[in-house]
């Protein structure tokens, strides 16, 4: 019994952090129809710069993610503008398209393991190592800090598209890119932010994995599978939803490596996703 | 068969080719090369699949490490298990992959373009995960292959296999080729302009991308097929390794997706530029190059080799 209490409340941490890896893919791949499989590839590259300077000037490895995070908006735009005139506007994002961000993928790891190697990277803070004794359960705060800087990450991107006139406005670029336009708005130029809003979440994102556990360059691979699982069964944009996929992937991945080994994990997602496309490609809480 | 010109020089070429490694096997016996040509023919096959569908239809395959590697380790249980001969274990592996091929298109190819791709990822790492729990093939260990230390009329059971591996090339080639200039492949051709006014012109668009993975993934079983017994040792890293997924997709788009000769020029040209990279400077140092002309070619040159030569052409004809 002890032992189902354990593996839900992790499976609930550890699906906080799987949201903050998924809500930059829930702006790109969900609203802004873009199918960027480099999406977890961006958030190993957060993880090593998290590393580079933890273990170079031992700073904290959240701060580091905050600070990266502009430059990765940066990054992400420059991205898109490229994506933008070989691909979107000569109609080949179907085809050409995903085949760039799977090179785009592989170079980041390829790029990583020549100059890094492919040994697990690890960051250390005081905090880490300690835990949080709630009584019928105790936390780790290895998983505890990840999992509050996660729920404040997607709470503030969620928060921004629902409220702010931007925020906003990337919503309407997904709905209706023609009437956008019509009314004097840029779909271009708004996309261009949001995508490079999407990548500045991988930077958190990465700082929040290595925190709780060691990196290695290939493990984005895993991940691919995971945050698109959880964008589409989550129905496509819907941050809410996603939150909610992103949770119960979570729960189920954390009982099935309790009770059935942590090498059977990774096939959860997996196996979700293939399932939700068979049976019902819109989602836990999208419209038919 | 021989119907037309271009049939008569296809077939020569083809025998011309099907001898000369015949001949080179006489000739040649450092089994340097034979390691060296066999890496250029697995790849070829890879490519020739990958564009059936990826080319000729459209529909992008992350998956192809996966058809690969089931391709293999296919081989590898039957030849356990039963012990059968080769011809028999390459035919098994097409049959399975083939299958896995239909079942992933019927799965998710009546939905749009971008779920088929993100499902063949998705299998791959599923697919992975029950090989390295898998016992009977050694699981994550990995398993070693006894092959044969005589066979008839080659010297070594390497030359057999890479004459074996070249008529399985020639033979993809010769199918891809059919496809692509048959009622089949016009039909996989409207498909991927137009998948909407296909179905209403009356193209059967569901089941011609049903065939077309089907032959996608029987093909990428019959690549993986007699690599175990090359290599003697197959694992689940070396059998789903990314870089196969990634020459698979590169090859063609490098060398030009729309035409069936596009995947055996860039199989050709990427594949030898690695082995000699591979030789003279580094192996790690040619998996980043693979990608970055990936990149390149696909933003610079979409239409590929193929593409640039007949841009070329066009312009010299004025």
């Amino acid at each position: 019994m002890d032992l189902f209490v354990n593996a839900i409340v992790a499976g609930i941490l550890l699906g906080a952090f799987y949201a903050a890896v998924s809500v930059g893919l829930s702006i790109s791949f969900g609203q802004l129809d873009i199918v960027n499989i480099a999406h977890p590839a961006f958030v190993i590259v957060g993880s090593y710069i998290a590393w580079i300077l933890n273990s170079r000037y031992g700073l904290d490895p959240v701060l580091v993610g905050v600070l990266a995070a502009p430059i990765f908006f940066i990054v992400g735009a420059l991205i898109y503008r490229i994506y933008y005139a070989a691909f979107e506007r000569t109609g080949q994002e179907s085809l050409s398209g995903l085949a760039f961000f799977f090179g785009v993928m592989f170079i980041i790891e390829v790029v990583l393991i020549l100059v890094y190697g492919v040994d697990y990277r690890l960051v250390s803070a005081g905090y880490l190592s300690k835990n949080v004794d709630l009584g019928f359960v105790g936390l780790p705060l290895r998983l505890v800090v990840p999992f509050l800087v996660a729920s404040a990450m997607t709470g503030a991107v969620w928060l921004y598209l629902s409220r702010t006139f931007t925020g906003r406005a990337i919503l309407a670029v997904a709905q209706d890119r023609l009437a956008l336009q019509l009314m004097g708005a840029d779909p271009v130029r708004i996309k261009q932010f949001a995508f490079g809003l999407a990548i500045a979440t991988t930077a958190i994102a990465g700082a929040l994995l290595i925190m709780i556990g060691p990196v290695e360059p290939s493990l984005g691979r895993v991940y691919i599978g995971r945050a698109f699982a959880i964008v589409v069964l989550g129905g496509m944009g819907s941050i809410p939803g996603m939150v909610i996929a992103a949770l119960l992937i979570g729960v189920l991945e954390s009982l099935v490596s309790s009770f059935a080994g942590p090498s059977w994990a990774p096939a959860v997602a997996f196996g979700a996703l293939l399932i939700t496309l068979a049976v019902r490609p819109s989602g836990l809480f999208g419209r038919a | 068969m021989l119907k037309t010109r271009a049939d008569k020089i296809f077939w020569a070429v083809l025998a011309a080719v099907f001898l000369g490694g015949l001949a080179l096997t006489e000739l040649v016996a450092n089994e340097y090369y034979y390691t060296a040509i066999y890496a250029i023919l697995q790849a070829t096959i890879m490519a020739v699949a990958w564009n059936i569908l990826g080319g000729f239809t459209g529909y992008v395959n992350f998956g192809s490490a996966a058809f690969f590697a089931i391709g293999a380790y296919t081989a590898v249980a039957l030849d356990k298990w039963l012990g059968l001969p080769l011809p028999f274990l390459i035919a098994a592996s097409a049959a399975v992959c083939g299958l896995m091929g239909l079942g992933v298109g019927y799965l998710t190819l009546r939905l749009k373009g971008v779920y088929f791709a993100i499902a063949t990822l998705a299998m791959a790492i599923v697919l992975e995960t029950f090989v390295t729990n898998w016992e009977y093939v050694g699981a994550a260990r990995g398993v070693y292959i006894l092959t044969p230390e005589k066979v008839p009329f080659f010297r070594s059971y390497i030359q057999l296999l890479f004459v074996v591996m070249l008529a399985l090339t020639l033979g993809s080639i010769a199918i891809s080729r059919a496809l692509n200039s048959s009622r089949i492949g016009r039909g996989l051709a409207a498909i991927r302009d137009d998948e909407v006014a296909a179905e209403c012109a009356g193209v059967p668009t569901l089941r011609l991308k049903l065939i077309s993975t089907t032959v996608m993934g029987a093909m990428m079983g019959v690549a993986g097929a007699p690599y175990p017994f090359f290599v003697t040792f197959v694992d689940p890293l070396s059998a789903f390794n990314l870089f196969v997924a990634v020459n698979a997709i590169a090859m063609p788009m490098i060398g030009g997706t729309a035409h069936w000769i596009g995947p055996v020029i860039g199989a050709l040209v990427i594949g030898g530029a690695q082995e000699a990279i591979t030789v003279t400077i580094s192996s790690e140092l040619n998996v980043l190059v693979v990608g970055l002309m990936l990149v390149l070619f696909i933003t610079l040159a979409p239409q590929g080799i193929v593409g640039l030569v007949q841009k070329w052409m066009k312009r010299r004809k004025r």
